[in-house]
């Protein structure tokens, strides 16, 4: 089952990460997917770190449903593998973006991890247009050794269940 | 436009370019074409018990495709009869009874004017037989529901005609349980509809566009992907119709049972038989679990490919809406259905390791097609089909032939020239 309700996979129990150390974290995350530093985004997710972009609103399960992505550590590897590879014609180039994330709520604190909601606002520019995309995304950040780390990142886009077009870039 | 004007916008091998472009005959389009034929609007698991609906499109036109307490398909026109409102904005659900939001008539789910509020305001009465929900005349072949807008044209299974067998086939990915939708990307892109139309059966772009898909299998997976190189075919199956067999080793899911398990189907397997499943039927699950090995495209807008159907909505001449539509193993393990919920959403959606790139061409084609109006589109590829391969006295040619597009194109010429 994916959902931010389940329980971390985790056995070191440590202090949950501030809300603003939080924020500059996803802060941070924006601005690699906006420079398409995908390389560095990788090792910026937990090995059990699940990115998911669903078609529909208001669910919890996301495993027995059709996604727009549901990625675990593979399959993320991949997808920036595919990016990055020069060989995927939506891709390369790809739009141009520019994204904004705000109205943080944090709404689990927990051992060693936060969960936070917060609005994304992102402009795509390419071939003479210009769209623009919105989306509820939720992050759940834990503390490790090695600094804080993406677990689960769930983007709804406001318009999911409704048509989109072609993406060729991560949200 | 006349209609000798259309005929010479199609050749044999080729399409001239204002098939993409013009406004005009766009608008002739959805008169000619999507008023005329056997249009797809529905799988029958989108309504699945009496007083079930699903919400759809002839053409341009929005349909709500309903399922009677007596287990009758009806394809109404989404509009009250009154003022023109909507009846139903809903994807998909429940109903008993549609009721207008505006003034309140209803409608029972076969369009039958329920009831009016305070009828008797209309002075000289009014008949509710005469305002019924405009119902198109709707016939289903293997679960496939079409519609249709001409009540004197041939009946669907005639228009499918040697389609049928493949439609049969493409189902035997059921493994045993029925099929039925799993869920839906939807996406647009900015061109017109019959490019995507060619696509479902151009295999020749396949290696190029798709090579970061390729590149993302595990070798054995790749291996059966490399869909130029298994001695596959095209075929016209008649009325625009034509099948693109990528994998021939997948065209029956119900054959080489014994075969070993593929690598990246191992893990299902397990699972499967952990679960308890006899051994013949986890053959039978794991063969059927990656969809057939053909693309079957029918005319005008739905193809049974691999393991989804793909349907076309035209929306302006330079504007087309998709539907991946997942499909599953109705009552079939959860274990399955997941696995293919997962491989739907590697190749597909508007984020697939595949959609994306397609879309990415499909444009390509409409942006420079606003270049030399005079030139002709060519679907002029064709080699000899492999030795008897093809159903006797049909039309085909290796795996990369045009050979599905220009069985289109020649219905298109057809049907705009009547």
């Amino acid at each position: 089952m994916s959902t931010i309700a389940e329980p971390l996979n985790r056995s070191d129990a440590a202090a949950a990460p501030s809300l603003q150390d939080a924020i500059q974290f996803v802060w941070a995350e924006a601005d690699m997917l906006d420079r398409l530093d995908y390389k560095a985004w990788l090792p910026l997710w937990t090995e059990d770190g699940r990115y998911i972009v669903p078609t529909e609103r208001d669910i919890s399960d996301y495993d027995d449903r059709l996604n727009i992505l549901n990625d675990d550590a593979e399959m993320r590897q991949a997808r920036v593998k595919r990016l990055l590879s020069g060989f995927s014609m939506s891709s390369a180039p790809p739009a141009r973006t520019v994204r904004t994330v705000s109205r943080f709520v944090p709404v689990v604190v927990e051992d060693g991890a936060i969960t936070l909601r917060a609005a994304m606002i992102m402009v795509e520019y390419k071939y003479e247009r210009m769209r623009t995309m919105a989306a509820d995304v939720v992050y759940r950040i834990v503390s490790t050794a090695d600094g804080l780390k993406l677990d689960r990142k769930i983007v709804t886009l406001v318009n999911c269940d409704d048509y989109q077009h072609g993406i060729g870039y991560l949200l | 436009m006349s209609s000798t004007d259309f005929a010479t916008l199609v050749r044999d091998d080729r399409v001239l370019t204002p098939m993409y472009t013009d406004e005009a005959i766009f608008e002739e389009e959805m008169d000619r074409i999507f008023k005329n034929t056997w249009v797809w609007v529905a799988h029958a698991s989108d309504v699945p018990t009496g007083n079930t609906f699903k919400t759809s499109w002839v053409g341009r036109e929005p349909v709500i495709v309903t399922r009677d307490k007596q287990g009758k398909i009806h394809t109404l026109l989404n509009r009250c009869r009154h003022r023109a409102a909507s009846v139903c904005e809903k994807r998909k659900g429940k109903a008993s009874v549609f009721v207008c939001p505006y003034h309140g008539w209803s409608y029972d789910v076969d369009g039958k004017l329920r009831k009016v509020p305070h009828i008797s305001g209309y002075g000289e009465g009014l008949d509710t037989d005469d305002y019924g929900l405009v119902s198109l005349r709707t016939e289903e072949y293997n679960g496939m529901i079409f519609a249709t807008f001409k009540d004197d044209i041939q009946p669907l299974v005639e228009f499918l005609g040697s389609a049928k067998k493949w439609i049969d086939l493409f189902m035997k990915q059921g493994g045993g349980y029925g099929v039925k939708t799993l869920g839906e990307h939807r996406f647009r892109f900015p061109g017109n509809w019959k490019i995507q139309l060619e696509n479902t059966t151009d295999a020749y772009h396949f290696p190029i566009v798709h090579k970061t898909f390729l590149d993302s299998l595990d070798p054995e997976a790749e291996n059966v992907f490399q869909v130029l190189a298994h001695g596959g075919w095209v075929e016209d199956l008649g009325n625009g119709h034509s099948v693109m067999v990528m994998i021939p080793d997948l065209i029956d899911l119900e054959d080489n049972l014994d075969a070993p398990i593929p690598q990246r189907f191992e893990e299902l397997a397990k699972e499967l038989a952990a679960e308890g499943m006899p051994d013949d039927q986890v053959r039978r699950v794991v063969r059927a679990v990656g969809g057939s090995g053909f693309n079957l495209n029918l005319f005008p807008n739905v193809a049974c490919s691999m393991a989804f159907f793909r349907v076309l909505r035209p929306i302006e001449v330079d504007e087309t809406e998709i539907m991946h539509v997942a499909i599953g193993m109705d009552g079939g393990p959860d274990a399955a259905n997941r696995m293919r919920l997962r491989l739907h959403e590697h190749f597909q959606g508007p984020m697939g390791f595949g959609t994306p790139d397609d879309a990415e061409g499909w444009e390509r084609v409409q942006r420079g097609a606003r270049a030399g109006q005079d030139l002709w589109v060519m679907v002029n590829r064709g080699v000899d089909a492999p030795e008897g391969v093809a159903a006797p006295g049909h039309n085909a040619g290796d795996v990369s032939a045009e050979t599905g597009m220009r069985a289109a194109y020649q219905m298109w010429k057809r049907m705009m020239t009547a």
